[in-house]
């Protein structure tokens, strides 16, 4: 019951998924079942919002190392799902004035549309943004020629950049365009690098993604794989 | 007092009083908003919207100083800031920067799902004269309720059922569902977008002709570069047989040419990245701090 039942779900569901592809009559099973996994997820965010909150509750009634940080941390995720849950501040649709409820959550001038917009958007951003520094600082330490595949892979990766720049394509100014040296430009290296070599490698590598993801999925559907079932 | 802190402090008195020169002098973080009255006819109720305007249009009619939204300027810059502190080192306000940061996009998250998938498809289907009545008045007035989206209402509420003390194992019903929707269509997508398209778009023509009937040197390395260069990374990756002698050479040229594909990646993440971090420098002089003119 505890682990059979879920193996017969997955498969069932897996295997009516793939066959209404080559079933037209049964294609619409598949819209369907698309949906479930919509609202599924919903209650998958609740199951993680739910284990956020008893977690830093734990850390905060434990008295924890850094238990402060908690208690900011809950106060963002309540007050950002209050002002999102509740609409505050969202206008009525343009079409619909009488409905208060029918605004998008996600109108500009909202509560919800501030935090998005003055906190998660710079707070991510500049997360990411952080990373220039880190990865020049690694590539800085780790990049060294001294073989053959970390040359090419250095080469590569300079070029690129350099080509980026806007003083990069001076470097072969004196090249006419319409020479038959003109593949030297550095522009045109670039989009060589970018549209052949890169194309053909991703193009390997993505092929071998899609047998890995076809294998593990017929695993997982023929139950073979029942580690997403946990230990007991 | 440690000299550290003397130098901090002394860092911040004259970021203060810097700023304060921006504020008074330029308006740093001043955003200016326009008004947008919308009237419905037939019930004659008016609802007014703002838009946030150039500076230059400030003293237009109508145009007026948003405190809300220049707060979040200042909110915005503060945030920036403080993740950039990490740079310097680990500290409080970096700290607090990602704690806010967890607890928001967690809660973004949930909302989009709430009102996007819960509301949206759950609420709209299930109860179409209630969504219609309060939240979407745009649903078609033909729409009758969908029983089937009691489906996966059930499996949500098995899904939660893993928070309970006892009986968390029915959450693996709903699990399996997910996981096996997950494969399923993955399956297929995959297979289909990432080999039989990709095996496609490789199978090119080694030899090309030009529409006037000449010899194309120039396409036909570059279609026989990628035809080849594709069978040497795929052989790399090919482990049946042993890579020795010609697989060898050969899985050996397919290194060469993935090494490249790295570089070529590793340059256009380094760029994505400082693309963002010039992003948030935009920002930081031009938005907030209004150097080059205002915005």
């Amino acid at each position: 019951m505890k682990r059979l039942v879920p193996i017969v779900i997955a498969s069932i569901v897996g295997f009516v998924l793939i066959l209404a592809k080559f079933i037209p009559p049964i294609q619409s099973w598949e819209e369907n079942v698309v949906l479930w996994f919509d609202i599924l997820a919903v209650f998958a965010f609740v199951l993680g919002g739910g284990n956020l909150i008893l977690n830093h509750l734990k850390k905060i009634s434990d008295r924890q190392a850094g238990w402060g940080f908690s208690v900011i941390t809950l106060v963002a995720f309540l007050g950002t799902l209050t002002v999102g849950l509740l609409k505050i501040g969202v206008p009525p649709n343009e079409k619909y004035l009488d409905y208060v409820w029918s605004g998008d959550y996600q109108a500009e001038g909202s509560a919800f549309w501030w935090v998005f917009s003055y906190v998660y958007v710079p707070l991510a951003s500049t997360m990411f943004a952080t990373l220039a520094f880190y990865i020049s600082s690694a590539a800085f330490r780790a990049f060294r020629a001294n073989n053959i595949e970390a040359s090419l892979l250095l080469m590569t990766a300079l070029l690129v950049l350099v080509a980026q720049t806007s003083s990069g394509p001076m470097l072969t100014d004196f090249i006419p365009d319409d020479s038959s040296y003109a593949i030297f430009k550095v522009e045109n290296i670039k989009g060589m690098l970018v549209n052949l070599f890169n194309t053909l490698g991703t193009r390997a590598i993505m092929i071998g993604i899609a047998l890995g993801v076809v294998s593990t999925s017929l695993k997982v559907l023929l139950g073979v794989d029942q580690s997403y079932l946990g230990g007991d | 007092m440690k000299q550290s802190t003397m130098v901090w402090i002394i860092l911040t008195v004259i970021a203060g009083a810097y700023l304060t020169t921006r504020v008074v002098q330029y308006h740093a973080g001043a955003v200016y908003v326009a008004p947008k009255v919308m009237t419905d006819e037939e019930s004659g109720r008016s609802v007014t919207t703002w838009s946030q305007v150039p500076d230059l249009e400030k003293d237009s009619p109508g145009v007026e100083f948003s405190f809300v939204r220049t707060l979040g300027i200042w909110v915005s810059a503060f945030f920036t800031l403080a993740v950039f502190s990490f740079l310097v080192g680990d500290n409080v306000i970096y700290k607090i920067a990602e704690s806010i940061f967890v607890g928001a996009s967690a809660a973004y998250a949930m909302v989009v799902g709430f009102w996007a998938a819960f509301m949206g498809i759950f609420v709209g289907r299930l109860a179409p004269q209630f969504s219609r009545n309060t939240f979407m008045p745009s649903l078609e007035p033909d729409v009758s309720p969908n029983w089937l989206m009691l489906l996966p209402l059930a499996m949500g509420i098995m899904f939660l059922w893993r928070l309970m003390p006892a009986g968390g194992w029915i959450s693996r019903w709903p699990l399996a569902f997910f996981i096996a929707v997950f494969a399923g269509l993955r399956l297929v997508s995959h297979f289909e977008a990432d080999f039989v398209v990709q095996i496609r778009s490789t199978l090119l023509p080694l030899i090309v002709f030009a529409a006037d009937g000449s010899f194309n040197l120039k396409a036909s390395l570059w279609n026989s570069t990628m035809v080849f260069g594709t069978l040497a990374c795929l052989t790399y990756f090919f482990f049946s047989v042993e890579h020795t002698g010609v697989a060898g050479h050969i899985s050996r040229v397919g290194i060469y040419l993935l090494m490249i594909t790295f570089g070529v990646g590793f340059a256009l993440t380094v760029m994505s990245r400082y693309s963002l971090l010039i992003g948030r420098m935009n920002f930081l002089l031009k938005e907030w701090l209004h150097f080059g003119g205002t915005v």
